[in-house]
């Protein structure tokens, strides 16, 4: 019979299923940054004066930054100036439907199991697909108009709606906020952008698809979604990259604003190449995301599913700014191999009866590192604020680590905070008690991990949590005797 | 249906079954009893195929199909089914979700389709009915909280719906009160038909009032000594286990 450490050793030689290369003609721009990949961008994407502005600025600010040194992990050393800032599929004009996208391109999105052609959408997503730089289609788009939901690219929504860009763009993530979000501002080259008006629930979930592909390029996209009075939605990322030897950074910016009464469930399946079993390669995930309940009630949900990426470095976070808001952040970080997440969130009571709940599910394998770190913070005149949190770590093998960095920082005695931690291992005679009833040891682990997690999985949309479900098993493929 | 010959394993080189053999038979209940630390418990993880247990010699065939090579699960997936000392906890995991999981893996290695989830829920109803067993507990996380109690008697409901060739019960009946024994006792009764058997383990004569077993072996120092019937457990109960050694060494 294999044993445990037989079994350990398997594991990083999992294959990752979507690290391959299209090839496909394409727009780069060499490597290298300064003012002038600034204002080349600016002008590729034919943007207004205050935006280009607002680039450089932030760029000025990146120059004076350093990288964050407080993380649970040694930072790799990042040459900013080997990425190469833009690439795009080469087009020669703008798509007017999806006949006019490069087939090879369709073709990349269909292997991942996208669903861009509208026939073939089943359950109604509207997705909004970013390949490397450029957003690539939109579907949808019309029969949202209708209710008055504008869903489109964020270079679009620049042209087509400049005036919301502007009010709410960096209102949430400043663009000086930390180093990543400070290189994302500067050189961002497309993204998502939600805006649901005052009123309205959109009907259906609405979708990004985010894929690196090119060389040696870095993918800064930002996502804007403004959820207006008594709005509500529904949003979902996914990403994937090719396997490449190199290191490719991940730089994104998520800001989300909710007013009165409005909903935003943020949702995240992230799947970026983790890099070999030595440790060669992967995607440098380095993600700031921030919502801010602005209004009374308003309420912002982010949900994640962490399995990707050589190193995560994120910690999606509410400011609870409207009296009665309610922030809630759920996840479940996988590491194996030599992947690293330094992951968690950050709670903000900001207003009177604010309420936030986090569930961290943290699941480490063969010499993975996972480390939760989190912080609520209650502001003075946030009277009757309640925070729950619970942190579970999971351990498969004795060479991974769990970590947990929990920080409480409160300036109103009325507030309550409940703070829970388990730490668990998989043991030889949970898998062997199932293996004893006819189950696999890979479906063991499937079905005990899934058990550990299903509080944040359930969580997820339909769809997304079946694929949720199959990630985490394949992700842990042999990684327990 | 079970053979096992010359059967020589133990643990980290330390050997505890010494030579074992035993027939089983369609139908047939052996009970095997015996004093603390003669192998009993290492019999069971050695048919089930526990990881550490190492043969050394001898084996084990069912129905022909030999045993020791197989995995855990297939030996399951075979119908060898064995009822834990001490089940384990696993939280998360729904009862109900893990035996369908269970069901449907085995059917799936016979070349059955899997239950639907219809068929699934009305053969768990009819099979909770069967062994007395609480539908509230058919619905939490597997053995996550359950008395002791609980737990064996969860084992019997899996038993019930796996409806293994031979089960394999462990000591089922340590730290069952009289009544979860009476409980347990009447399901097994239920599930005996002739084309299963039942191997079980216990130091008491007492789950023998309930579970009439054709053979009662007395198992000391990995080898079984003596064979006889219900009888026998009788006589253990009063005379203890000496007179057999005795008898053994001469």
């Amino acid at each position: 019979m294999e044993n445990s450490t037989d079994f350990l050793e398997e594991i990083a030689g999992k294959e990752y299923e979507h690290g391959f290369v299209t090839d496909i003609e394409m727009d780069i721009l060499p490597p290298g940054l300064n003012e002038e990949t600034i204002h080349f961008i600016s002008k590729k994407k034919n943007e207004p004066e205050w935006l280009l502005e607002w680039r450089l600025k932030a760029f000025r600010a990146f120059q004076k930054m350093e990288l964050p040194s407080w993380q649970n992990f040694k930072m790799p050393e990042m040459d900013f100036q080997a990425i190469s800032y833009y690439a795009a599929p080469k087009q020669k004009v703008k798509y007017e439907s999806l006949d006019q996208v490069d087939p090879e391109l369709l073709e990349t999105f269909k292997k991942l199991g996208i669903p861009l052609s509208e026939q073939k959408t089943l359950a109604g997503v509207a997705v909004d697909a970013v390949f490397d730089s450029v957003s690539v289609a939109t579907t949808y788009k019309e029969e949202l108009k209708k209710l008055g939901i504008i869903f489109c690219s964020f270079g679009e929504a620049v042209q087509e709606h400049p005036e919301l860009v502007k009010k709410y763009l960096g209102t949430v993530v400043p663009h000086s906020d930390n180093v990543f979000a400070a290189l994302n501002a500067a050189v961002f080259s497309d993204g998502s952008f939600v805006y649901i008006p005052p009123g309205v629930r959109s009907p259906m979930e609405l979708s990004t698809y985010f894929r690196i592909n090119a060389a040696n390029t870095g993918q800064f996209e930002r996502t804007l979604i403004i959820a207006d009075k008594d709005a509500y939605v529904s949003y979902l990322e996914g990403c994937t990259a090719p396997m490449r030897d190199e290191h490719q950074l991940h730089a994104a910016v998520v800001e989300i604003v909710a007013l009165d009464n409005a909903e935003v469930k943020y949702s995240t399946v992230q799947n970026w190449y983790p890099g070999d079993k030595d440790g060669k390669g992967g995607v440098y995930n380095f993600v700031t995301k921030r919502g801010i309940c602005k209004g009374a009630n308003a309420h912002i949900s982010w949900t994640q599913v962490e399995t990707g990426s050589a190193i995560t470095w994120k910690y999606p976070s509410v400011i609870l700014q409207g009296d009665n808001s309610y922030g809630e952040f759920y996840s479940v970080a996988v590491t194996k191999g030599k992947q690293i997440a330094d992951t968690g969130t950050k709670m903000y009571h900001l207003g009177a009866n604010t309420r936030s709940r986090i569930i961290s599910k943290g699941i480490s394998a063969g010499n993975g590192q996972n480390s939760y770190r989190g912080l609520v913070q209650i502001g003075a005149k946030a009277a009757n604020a309640r925070n729950f949190t619970q942190c579970d770590s999971m351990l498969i093998g004795d060479r991974c680590g769990a970590h947990t960095f929990p920080y409480i920082e409160s300036k109103n005695n009325t507030a309550t905070l409940e703070h829970e931690a388990t730490t668990s291992k998989i043991g030889e005679d949970q898998i062997f008690y199932l293996n004893a009833r006819g189950i696999d040891t890979e479906k063991a682990v499937e079905l005990i991990v899934n058990g550990f997690a299903k509080e944040v999985l359930n969580k997820l949309p339909m769809e997304f949590a079946v694929e949720a479900q199959k990630l985490l098993a394949i992700s842990l493929e042999g990684s327990v005797g | 249906m079970l053979s096992i010959k010359n059967l020589h394993a133990g643990v980290e080189e330390k050997e505890i079954l010494k030579g074992l053999n035993l027939e089983v038979k369609p139908g047939e209940v052996h009970a095997i009893m015996g004093p603390n630390g003669a192998g009993k418990s290492s019999l069971a993880s050695v048919l089930s195929g526990r990881p550490n247990y190492e043969v050394t010699q001898g084996s084990v065939t069912l129905d022909g199909k030999d045993l020791l090579d197989m995995s855990p699960e297939d030996r399951a997936r075979e119908g060898v089914f064995l009822a834990f000392q001490y089940p384990i906890e696993i939280p998360g995991v729904s009862n109900i979700n893990f035996l369908k999981t269970a069901m449907n893996e085995i059917r799936t290695y016979k070349g059955l389709e899997p239950l639907s989830a219809k068929e699934f829920l009305a053969l768990s109803r009819e099979r909770q009915k069967l062994v007395e067993f609480d539908a509230k507990l058919v619905n939490r996380s597997l053995n996550e909280g359950f008395s002791g109690g609980e737990k064996k008697r969860n084992e019997i409901f899996q038993l019930a719906m796996l409806e293994p060739k031979l089960a394999i019960l462990d000591e089922t009946d340590s730290g069952l009160d009289i009544d979860a024994l009476r409980i347990v006792s009447r399901g097994v009764n239920k599930l005996r038909s002739d084309k299963n058997a039942f191997i079980i383990i216990t130091h008491y004569q007492r789950l023998l009032d309930y579970i009439v077993p054709d053979f009662v072996h007395v198992l000391s120092d990995g080898k079984i000594v003596k064979t006889g019937d219900k009888n026998l457990a009788l006589e253990l109960e009063e005379k203890g286990y000496d007179w057999i050694r005795e008898e053994a060494i001469h």
